[in-house]
């Protein structure tokens, strides 16, 4: 029984490393995307896959520092994610984010 | 004592209500009863058997600086004079200044520069004598730019200012060291211990600070050029100030500190030669004027030389003839100032080329001006003080001790000439000044007034003064044992009595007046034949010329520093700060040594760790690298969610949080304003600007690194936050220890940093409503 906790502790400590390493890479090459894409969506877009990928780089952590405090910062992220990227769309769209009243 | 001291300043309070009624009253009647009051109360000192008076009044005991009054021989005499002559042009000026004048000002001016001469003269602690002295030097600026509509009132006034407040700050720093080194403030404890002055080694740096002072104040070689352009004053002013009180402060100091300072040789080579140099050069110069109280203004310049000059030789005859010449001075010089003022003001011109022939117009006034004129020139009549002074001038200068070797001796074998020399110039200008302006033929009618003589209350103060020159030349010894010897007593040290004789026998000094006589008479009958003489020495030179050049050079490099460095350009000020705390902190760290690298106390590194850290760099330079404003807002983001990243890998979910949210805002406020900025443009700045930038930041963040570094590896102390894990729920009944710190144990910062967000709303909310309302309007 010990020994299948330690052999799962391990396991999941490598899986962890590795998805973390991936995620990593992942935000690298999403990064040379924001810095260079020729357009601002691509930009935009670069950004918003970012933070769904930091998302998945707390939880993993959370799950290397066996705690449950960062639960929070996963959620927050997630809805900062989706107002940021309206803003922007609004943004690029139509040049400004709050429009004053039409009357 | 004390309340004749302040009694001046006080009548001044009052002055301005009483000048209301100067159309009834003329204020300078209230104003004359004040120095006649004063003088009243010390004329019985006076006497044979006159001894030192000293009064102390506490003020700042804790400092050492009270009140301390002295009233011995030397102040006795200037004490005389600062309230008599006082009392005279007090008396002149109701006649001189018409009502219309701002006379409430004139007045309160006048007392106040005649309480703080008092002041002077009569104050024991060097700090109350420092104070009165920079209160004259602020007065009599005021009493030069009177007439403050006129440029030259004001150049003058400005002028005098910084000479003077020039030379009263070096006494200032001559009076703490004095007063440092005998650990006392009174001066007449200070010449008490005067074996550790003389003796430590600044004394160098004391003679030479005092004697600044004094000679900047008492318009000496190369610092008189003020006086002349003082004369710019309405002239009861420089009858008063600049030729009988105020000049005379510098030499009043010379001769308070004369006992003690005469003991080095260095006194008397600098003060006997400046005196002298000044004696020639103003007799000379004041030739050359064609202004009335500019040939007085040189002329009071090269008496004052001689007095200095006297001071510097240091025997005892010479101290007691200097003690007379201060009187003398103070008599002749008074009375001829008032004649220029009365000239002046019945001709309406002081220019001595326009005047001419004014003895039958004004017979009254060419009378005084003859006496006190022949009396300044020293000719040899029994009834002119000027010249029993001049005599034993030309005395002192002839037995001066030659047995001493060096230049001292060089400079006593040549002192006679120049005092001849400088005399002869004397008679020059003084004959010129009287047969200038009241023989000859003057063109009249060319006039800007028809002369007439002056009225009688004009006439009275230089009447006085001028009988005064007279009763002095007849029976010198009214004067001599009760007063002239007290003050030279006073001023040497030691009892010095001497007699006072028109008649000497065939003495040297005798041959030397009528040597000054002989060729003053040729030299002033010849006089337009040698005045090209001028156009070589002093020609082009001039000393006023090194004083305009050397204020406006100050004035032009001044701000020609400060324009080098303030552009106006955001960019070169932060470079400025950077660069000054990069040099401060590095050459503070590397002095004390404080650049230490200790790794024994660090903990391991982990994957992600460095994979947040390497993502955060790129991002960091992408941010630097962008050309699109908006790629680099968002990259920029990169960084904070990065950050956040790194809070949550140290286990701070707080901090992620707050930063996320912060990160998010702050990317939503950019773009808000996006829309009004510019397009990110290249920055056209030269290379070289560039390159420093590159430095700049790059050395920068260095620095902080490594003092980063150092401040880790020199921990000294326990941290306190085991405090905060063990008592944030036994105290403050929260298992969150950082929101029990925010609200807790450290509120009060929390409380600030709302009100910080509070002030930048409301800010925000101003800037823009308020420039709306403007655009509506």
């Amino acid at each position: 029984m010990e020994e299948l906790l330690e052999v799962t502790k391990t396991l999941i400590n490598v899986s962890a490393m590795i998805a973390i390493i991936g995620v990593s890479f992942s935000v690298m090459l999403l990064l040379y995307r924001a810095i260079k894409g020729p357009s601002s969506p691509d930009r935009a877009v670069a950004l918003d896959v970012i933070g769904i990928n930091i998302m998945a780089l707390a939880g993993i952590i959370a799950i290397l520092l066996v705690s449950t405090q960062f639960n929070d910062v996963i959620l927050l992220i997630g809805i900062l994610l989706f107002i940021g990227t309206i803003a922007l769309a609004k943004f690029l769209e139509k040049g400004v984010i709050i429009e004053r009243d039409m009357d | 004592m004390l309340l004749a001291v302040l009694l001046p300043f006080i009548i001044a309070i009052f002055i301005p209500f009483l000048s209301r009624w100067k159309h009834h009253l003329h204020t300078g009647f209230f104003v004359t009863a004040v120095p006649v009051v004063i003088f009243i109360y010390f004329i019985r000192f006076i006497g044979p058997g006159f001894e030192p008076v000293g009064r102390e009044y506490s003020w700042i005991p804790s400092l050492d600086m009270n009140i301390l009054l002295y009233l011995d021989g030397l102040s006795l005499l200037f004490v005389l004079l600062i309230s008599g002559i006082g009392s005279l042009v007090a008396f002149y000026s109701i006649y001189y200044l018409h009502k219309s004048e701002q006379l409430g000002h004139f007045y309160v001016y006048f007392l106040l520069f005649m309480g703080s001469m008092l002041g002077v003269v009569l104050s024991d602690n060097v700090f109350v004598l420092y104070t009165f002295w920079e209160f004259t030097s602020l007065s009599s600026f005021l009493l030069i730019g009177f007439w403050n509509y006129r440029e030259g009132s004001r150049y003058g006034a400005l002028k005098s200012m910084l000479i003077t407040v020039f030379g009263g700050l070096s006494l200032l720093g001559g009076l703490v060291f004095m007063s440092v080194i005998t650990g006392t403030a009174s001066i007449q404890e200070i010449m008490s211990q005067q074996e550790l002055i003389l003796n430590h080694e600044y004394f160098p740096l004391i003679l030479g600070l005092v004697l600044l002072g004094a000679f900047t104040k008492s318009a000496q070689f190369p610092f008189h050029i003020w006086l002349p352009d003082a004369m710019e004053a309405p002239t009861p002013v420089s009858a008063y100030l600049h030729s009988a009180t105020m000049v005379k402060a510098g030499i009043f100091l010379v001769a308070r500190f004369f006992p003690m300072l005469s003991v080095s040789e260095w006194f008397f080579i600098t003060v006997s030669t400046v005196g002298i140099f000044t004696l020639c050069w103003g007799s000379y110069m004041a030739v050359r004027q064609t202004d009335l109280k500019a040939i007085l203004a040189f002329s009071t310049i090269s008496q004052l030389g001689m007095i200095m000059a006297m001071l510097g030789f240091g025997t005892e005859l010479a101290v007691f003839a200097a003690a007379f010449h201060i009187l003398n001075h103070a008599t002749f010089k008074g009375s001829l100032f008032m004649v220029a003022g009365i000239v002046d003001h019945e001709t309406g011109s002081r220019d001595i080329r326009r005047l001419g022939g004014l003895m039958t117009f004004l017979p009254i006034t060419a009378t005084l001006a003859l006496v006190a004129s022949f009396s300044m020139a020293g000719l040899p009549l029994p009834f002119l003080n000027g010249f029993y002074s001049k005599e034993l001038f030309f005395q002192s200068v002839y037995e001066l001790d030659l047995s001493v070797a060096g230049i001292t001796a060089l400079l006593q074998s040549i002192f006679p000439y120049l005092a001849v020399f400088g005399s002869i110039f004397t008679f020059v200008y003084s004959m010129y000044f009287f047969f200038g302006t009241f023989r000859g033929k003057g063109d009249i009618e060319e006039l800007p007034k028809k002369p007439h003589e002056a009225p009688v209350g004009m006439l009275i103060s230089p009447l006085i003064l001028v009988a005064g020159v007279i009763v002095i030349g007849l029976i010198p010894d009214l004067i001599n044992e009760p007063f002239v010897e007290h003050a030279a007593s006073a001023i040497g040290g030691t009892e010095i009595a001497k007699d006072i004789y028109f008649w000497h026998g065939i003495s040297p000094a005798f041959i030397m007046s009528i040597t000054v006589v002989v060729f003053g008479t040729i030299l002033f009958l010849v006089r337009p034949k040698w005045a090209g003489v001028y156009r070589v020495i002093p020609g082009l030179l001039s000393l006023n010329k090194f004083y305009d050049w050397l204020v406006d050079r100050t004035e032009r490099y001044s701000t020609f520093i400060t324009n080098s460095y303030m552009n106006g350009s955001l960019g070169r000020y932060v470079r400025l700060i950077l660069a000054a705390i990069l040099l401060v902190t590095f050459s503070a760290m590397s002095f004390t040594g404080g650049f230490t690298v200790d790794t024994s106390n660090l903990s391991t590194i982990t994957v992600h760790e460095v994979l947040i850290a390497i993502v955060m760099v790129i991002a960091a330079f992408g941010t630097i690298i962008a050309k699109n404003r908006i790629a680099a807002i968002l990259i920029l983001g990169v960084v904070g969610y990065g950050l956040a990243m790194l809070f949550v890998v140290y286990r701070a979910p707080d901090l992620a949080l707050t930063q996320l949210i912060v990160e998010t805002v702050t990317v939503g406020l950019f773009l808000l304003v996006f829309y009004h900025l510019p397009k990110l443009q290249k920055t056209d700045e030269a290379p070289v600007t560039k390159t420093l930038n590159v430095i700049i930041s790059v050395a920068f963040g260095l620095m902080m690194t490594m003092v980063a570094i150092s401040a880790h590896s020199s921990k000294l102390f326990e941290s306190m936050s085991s405090y905060f894990v063990d008592n944030s729920y036994k105290l403050g009944g929260g298992d969150n220890i950082v929101n029990v710190i925010l609200v807790d144990f450290r509120g009060l910062d929390t409380l600030f940093e709302i009100a910080v967000l509070g002030i930048a709303a409301m800010a925000i909310f101003a800037l823009i409503r308020l420039r709306e309302k403007k655009k509506e309007e």
